[in-house]
């Protein structure tokens, strides 16, 4: 069919996608060292407890609140027992909670948010109201509210965290497909006769995925604050449990005498909820095309 | 309908929702017809309706506010405007396809394009994948494509546009479409690869039979491919002629203005003819004769009424009072010219 001579340009030799985005991420130096604290949070999550240097639930009755030393290096808390040691086990119920509740918010709120950015309508409306009505109340005294009705308890406290993270995921991802589905490619590919789930699924969400990451990173941040302030509420993990949230709370009763109990899971919190959010803007300055 | 007519629009009316109570029509009246293995111009300005009328034809218009109130189309047999929504799905892509002016964001960026063309294809036959990816190498073939194997493991950002656009051909072609509907294929393409593509085309014309449907504002593209021309304007098909005739006796005002407009080679001249004005707003129309402001025969009548689209001879058709026989002697006579 085509006789003549063919002259379109060769084409363009282009580098692998993941080696551009991993070359453009390190350049974010923020972002680097954001993602190399949780990398180390997660090792504490998963070996925790093989490297605690104490028994985190172990009392030691001859050495009540004592100072961070070369022994225990965090102290002792009231009971005597390791701060470092119960940190560090801690880890992994705090971490997975949040992990655990961002996870499920984050895969509802996407699917809704993807169906009704897509259907609009009658969809649209009822999703987007719904999560105008969760987004009235603050953070967290709808957890609390939550937690209220459907009693205390870890699992409890990831339902908790996950339904106040639906709303900004079912957002997001609702803006992310209106703009997609307004491409080219999306009309393209209905006039090729593909079905609606088809579009929504193969189409549309790919496109969408990386203003999902961002969010992702981003709400875990909340999702430890929230999780660790309802432990400190009481509504989260069995007291004899270690957990920052919880162990922030029994130390507050000894603050006057004893403030690094205070101080080091706090510290810890403050230190997750600032490398996540910070690889969030990293990764969003990252996958977004428009900042070269 | 005569046996050799594959494509026919009807009286086709298609209005946008403006407000919760108004609507605009963005075309109105529509009527023309393709024939098998032909291919049919039809050219206006931007926004005078040409893209509307083609998403009309394929039913794609739910994105968008848009409604089709009025009129038929005709497609071998059946009112494709009557069909419920699955049997229009498979219609579209299998029967007529259909390519646009964007080649580089007709494709999706996060799909290869052996997977896309997969996709296509799969959706109207029965091919297993691997059959359906042999199908896909031979159709990225046939339409020019060097090394296929190669291009098709490739993401659309890595392919230029002249290639995109064939890639965008292979696939309305992948399951040979009766129809094809060229939504400006060519505007975004540098001159060289416009002549590829157009060649392309009537290629495919010429060994499938295709009916290709070109919508185009460019009279070159039209002179060059195209057997049979619609002019449209303000959502109105203005004059309906042969190629030849269209550019050695255009009939409406509009056309006669269009083709003085165009550059001649070996012709000097101080600037070129151009017809005055602008095209008018969607949401105000004038009445009568959308033309006539910017018209230089408009009569009296031509504010107040709208002319219909008739026959002046055989094969020509246009929509202007000059050529009704009430009006046509007096404008020879000059007398109501303004």
């Amino acid at each position: 069919m085509q006789t003549s001579t063919f002259i379109d340009q060769p084409i363009k030799k282009a580098e692998n996608r993941t080696k551009y985005y991993f070359r453009k991420f390190f350049q974010r130096k923020t972002a680097v060292i954001a993602a190399v604290i949780i990398l180390i949070f997660l090792f504490f999550a998963i070996f925790g407890p093989q490297i605690a240097p104490f028994d985190p639930s172990l009392p030691d009755y001859d050495n009540l609140y004592g100072a961070p030393d070369a022994v225990h290096w965090f102290g002792t808390d009231e009971f005597g027992r390791d701060v470092l040691s119960r940190l560090l086990v801690g880890t992994r119920n705090s971490l997975g909670v949040s992990l655990a509740s961002v996870l499920i918010g984050a895969a509802i709120g996407t699917f809704l948010g993807v169906l009704a950015g897509y259907y609009g309508g009658i969809i649209d409306s009822v999703v987007m109201r719904g999560s105008d009505i969760l987004f009235a109340m603050p953070d967290i005294l709808l957890a609390i509210a939550i937690v209220a009705i459907i009693g205390p308890g870890i699992i409890n406290v990831v339902i908790a965290v996950a339904v106040f993270t639906i709303p900004s995921f079912a957002r997001i991802m609702r803006s992310a497909t209106l703009s997609v589905k307004s491409s080219l490619y999306v009309e393209a590919a209905r006039s090729i006769g593909c079905k609606n789930s088809r579009i929504l699924w193969v189409h549309i969400f790919p496109s969408t995925i990386q203003s999902m990451i961002v969010n992702f990173t981003m709400r875990i941040g909340t999702a430890i604050l929230a999780a660790a302030s309802l432990s400190f509420l009481g509504y989260g993990a069995k007291v004899d449990e270690p957990d920052w949230g919880a162990m922030l709370s029994s130390g507050r009763n000894y603050l006057d005498i004893a403030p690094h109990l205070v101080y080091f899971p706090g510290l810890l919190i403050f230190i997750a909820v600032l490398a996540f959010n910070l690889l969030g803007d990293g990764l969003r300055d990252t996958l977004d095309p428009k900042l070269k | 309908m005569s046996e050799n007519n594959l494509l026919k629009v009807e009286n086709l009316r298609t209005e946008f929702k403006i407000s919760r109570k108004k609507s605009v029509a963005a075309v109105s009246d529509i009527t023309f017809e393709i024939n098998k293995g032909e291919i049919v111009g039809l050219v206006g300005e931007s926004g005078c309706g040409k893209s509307v009328t083609s998403l009309s034809i394929i039913r794609l218009l739910n994105d968008t506010s848009g409604e089709i109130t009025h009129g038929s189309v005709w497609f071998k047999g059946s009112n494709l405007l009557k069909l419920s929504d699955e049997e229009m799905r498979q219609i579209r892509g299998k029967e007529i396809a259909m390519i646009f002016q964007e080649p580089m964001t007709s494709l999706n960026p996060v799909l290869r394009i052996d997977n896309q063309l997969i996709e296509a294809i799969q959706l109207h036959t029965e091919y297993t994948k691997q059959e359906a990816r042999e199908h896909a190498l031979e159709t990225l073939r046939s339409v020019g494509i060097p090394d296929p194997e190669r291009v098709s493991r490739c993401y659309p950002h890595q392919l230029s546009g002249g290639m995109s656009q064939r890639v965008m051909i292979a696939m309305a072609m992948s399951c040979y479409p009766d129809l094809l509907i060229a939504d400006e294929p060519t505007t975004a393409l540098d001159v060289t690869i416009q002549a590829q593509i157009l060649d392309l085309m009537q290629g495919i014309r010429n060994t499938r039979g295709t009916s290709i449907l070109l919508i185009t504002h460019d009279l070159g593209i039209v002179a060059e491919t195209c057997s049979r021309v619609y002019v449209m304007y303000a959502g109105r098909i203005i004059e309906e002629a042969p190629v030849d005739i269209l550019f050695s006796d255009p009939s409406h005002p509009y056309t006669q203005g269009l083709i003085a407009s165009i550059p001649k080679l070996g012709l000097e001249a101080e600037s070129l003819p151009f017809i005055p004005g602008s095209v008018p707003d969607i949401t105000m129309m004038p009445g009568g004769c959308r033309f006539h402001p910017r018209c230089r025969y408009a009569m009296e009548i031509c504010s107040q009424k709208e002319p219909e689209l008739i026959s002046i001879n055989e094969s020509q058709k246009c929509r202007c009072w000059l050529k009704t026989s009430e009006y046509s002697i007096k404008t020879e006579n000059g007398e109501s010219r303004k």
